[in-house]
């Protein structure tokens, strides 16, 4: 029991995890979302409350 | 829910009947939980066999009385009041004075058990042990790491999560039950140090019972936080908002699985663990490294993410290297507890496999900090001319240099030298007074213009001041432990030339104790410049702010369409 859980987690286990890191290489790196992750990189600068965007009344949905 | 709410013009909001059916709600489940905590506490005192838990049972019945006296005037007042075009600001408000107060509380602590180190009979009292080292010292650690940083971390994560996700704090009045709650689990987890109930496990003190009620409190802060994000107006969660929830979802974990026991008693203090021996000790370092990982670590990024870019007015340096740094950084820390168990009765397989999880992390640890500092591009000068950025960036420059030394230290052969001595100390408080003080503090400074809405901090000085005091007595804290605790590893293994031990373990003591004297000078500036700032926080708040200051732009609280 104790020899096969580790075989399992020394090979499989390691492959999982490289390929789970190669995913998100994969999606941080991916071209076609570089202008989701500029846009991004500015959010903490443009959420000051302001005159910009149309205002939403009564079409609040929450829960 | 589709609620039918009307906002009338001047900003006073009419409850529909589905809106006071759902916030009765919310006050109902509330008032239900607090009935039942005061029903359970009245049974301690009437019944219970556990002389301790009765004395304290008086304390949590007030706590109890005092929460339904509270729950009872908002409903007095007309109800919750709610207006969703606005951010809820009062509950941060609440998060940023108890930050500040429990900060000025935590490190007087600290500098009470430095000198009782250096002069052991310092508050000392044979038959009355409210203050003796071993009561005292959980109380500066849960006070700094829980109360101080877990309430800026509640603060901040509110904050951040309403602003990026254009949408107001969920959950009604769950928000103050998260506060209110997390106080409340403070004071009886630190009234029960003092009094001696304790589970002796290291940040892991309280009892079952205050675990129990941290459990409920913690839920409902994940709730809040996930009720928030599916709220948002933004299609993208913002890296800080992933930060805070890996913390907020990884300290449930570690919190209900290392603190699964039996009471001995339902109505008594005393509970023995669901596991034993190195089972037991693996548990509880996989919890404690952890609580640095996602409690001082993760939490506090999520911080560094928002308010340097803010601060600066500069986007995040590379938003790619911020995604690669949190999935690779929450997966890493995971597994790189057992490097505080080599040579013990854990498998040598399994002390490598924290070791070398340790060193790895240096890698997304170094990403983050360079993604950190790197956003200062081309606002380089605000060093010198803000004070609260210096203090932002030279927390980001204690985060490389501790996050360089932990792995250092993590490896078995340095390990030797440097576990059970100062240097540990040394390492933790490079961690906790530059990393996640200077961050918490430099959030503080921000948020308190914001919130209160003044044109800037009552005074400026004060905060160059501040940052001087207590940059130096970090400096003198870190270097005094550092020496203190390779010459205590070293007077441990060295031997004379007939193989005895050269030292005895008083002589170490001994030999410790002028670091001990420049550790707890060190200390006291760092509570100085606490001081300082929690007078500056007071004025802002009172309105006496007269100058304006130009990296101060106004937060309205008007969610932005």
């Amino acid at each position: 029991m104790y020899q096969s859980l580790a075989h399992f987690a020394q090979t499989w286990g390691l492959l999982f995890f490289i390929a789970l890191f190669g995913l998100v290489l994969v999606y941080a790196l991916w071209p076609r979302n570089k202008g989701k992750f500029d846009r991004a990189a500015r959010m903490p600068l443009e959420d000051d409350g302001g005159p910009e965007g149309e205002p939403e009344a009564g079409d609040r949905k929450d829960g | 829910m589709n609620c039918d709410l009307q906002i009338q013009p001047g900003g006073e909001m009419q409850t529909g009947t589905a809106r006071k059916l759902y916030t009765g709600l919310d006050g109902a489940v509330i008032g239900l939980i607090l009935l039942a905590g005061l029903a359970w506490a009245i049974a301690v005192a009437a019944r219970g066999p556990d002389p301790l838990l009765g004395a304290q049972s008086w304390l949590i019945i007030a706590g109890f009385l005092v929460g339904l006296i509270m729950l009872a005037g908002v409903y007095a007042d007309g109800g919750p009041k709610e207006d969703p075009k606005q951010y809820a600001e009062g509950v941060i408000k609440a998060g940023v004075i108890a930050s500040m107060f429990w900060a000025v509380v935590g490190l007087l602590a600290g500098v009470v058990i430095a000198l009782q180190l250096a002069y052991p009979n310092l508050f000392y009292f044979p038959e009355w042990g409210f203050l003796n080292f071993g009561r005292l010292r959980p109380v500066h650690t849960s006070a700094v790491i829980f109360a101080f940083g877990g309430n800026v971390l509640i603060a901040t994560s509110f904050y951040v999560v309403q602003r990026t996700c254009r949408a107001r704090l969920a959950g009604g009045l769950w928000p103050w039950f998260v506060f209110w709650g997390y106080q409340f689990f403070i004071v009886m987890a630190a009234s029960g140090y003092l009094m001696g109930i304790t589970q002796s496990m290291e940040y892991a003190e309280p009892e079952w019972y205050a675990d129990l009620w941290l459990t409920i409190v913690w839920v409902a802060y994940l709730l809040v936080f996930l009720g928030t994000l599916w709220k948002r107006k933004e299609p993208h969660i913002y890296v800080a908002n992933w930060f805070f929830l890996a913390f907020i979802v990884t300290i449930a974990l570690l919190h209900v699985v290392n603190n699964l026991a039996m009471p001995v008693s339902i109505l008594g203090a005393r509970s023995y663990s669901l596991f034993s021996g190195v089972q037991g000790a693996l548990t509880q370092w996989w919890y404690g490294h952890n609580a640095v990982g996602f409690f001082l670590t993760a939490g506090f990024l999520g911080i560094m993410y928002y308010f340097i870019p803010k601060r600066v007015d500069r986007p995040v340096y590379s938003y790619r290297l911020s995604i690669i740094h949190f999935w690779s950084l929450i997966f890493i820390y995971i597994w790189a507890g057992p490097h505080h168990l080599h040579y013990t009765a854990l498998p040598e397989w399994a002390q490598t496999l924290g070791m070398t999880f340790s060193v790895m992390l240096w890698m997304p640890s170094w990403g983050g900090m360079i993604n950190g500092l790197m956003t200062l591009s081309g606002a380089w000068d605000k060093l010198r001319t803000d004070p609260v950025v210096r203090m932002l960036v030279v927390s980001v420059a204690f985060y490389g240099m501790s996050t360089f030394e932990g792995p250092v230290m993590s490896v078995r052969a340095v390990n030797a030298l440097s576990h059970y001595t100062d240097w540990t100390i040394g390492h933790v408080h490079s961690g906790a007074l530059g990393w996640v003080g200077f961050i918490s503090f430099g959030a503080i400074y921000c948020l308190v213009p914001w919130l209160w809405k003044r044109k800037g901090m009552y005074s400026k000085a004060l905060i160059e001041w501040h940052f001087w005091i207590a940059t130096l007595g970090i400096l003198l804290y870190i270097t005094a432990m550092w020496v203190s605790g390779i010459m205590q590893g070293l007077m441990w293994r060295s031997y004379n030339e007939l193989g005895f031990l050269e030292y005895s373990f008083m002589e170490t003591v001994e030999a410790m104790h002028p670091f001990y004297v420049i550790r707890a000078l060190g200390g006291l500036m760092y509570l100085a410049g606490a001081v300082l700032m929690a007078w500056n926080v007071y004025k802002t708040i009172k309105g006496d702010v007269k100058e304006a200051d130009e990296s101060v732009t106004p937060q309205p609280a008007a969610i932005k369409a």
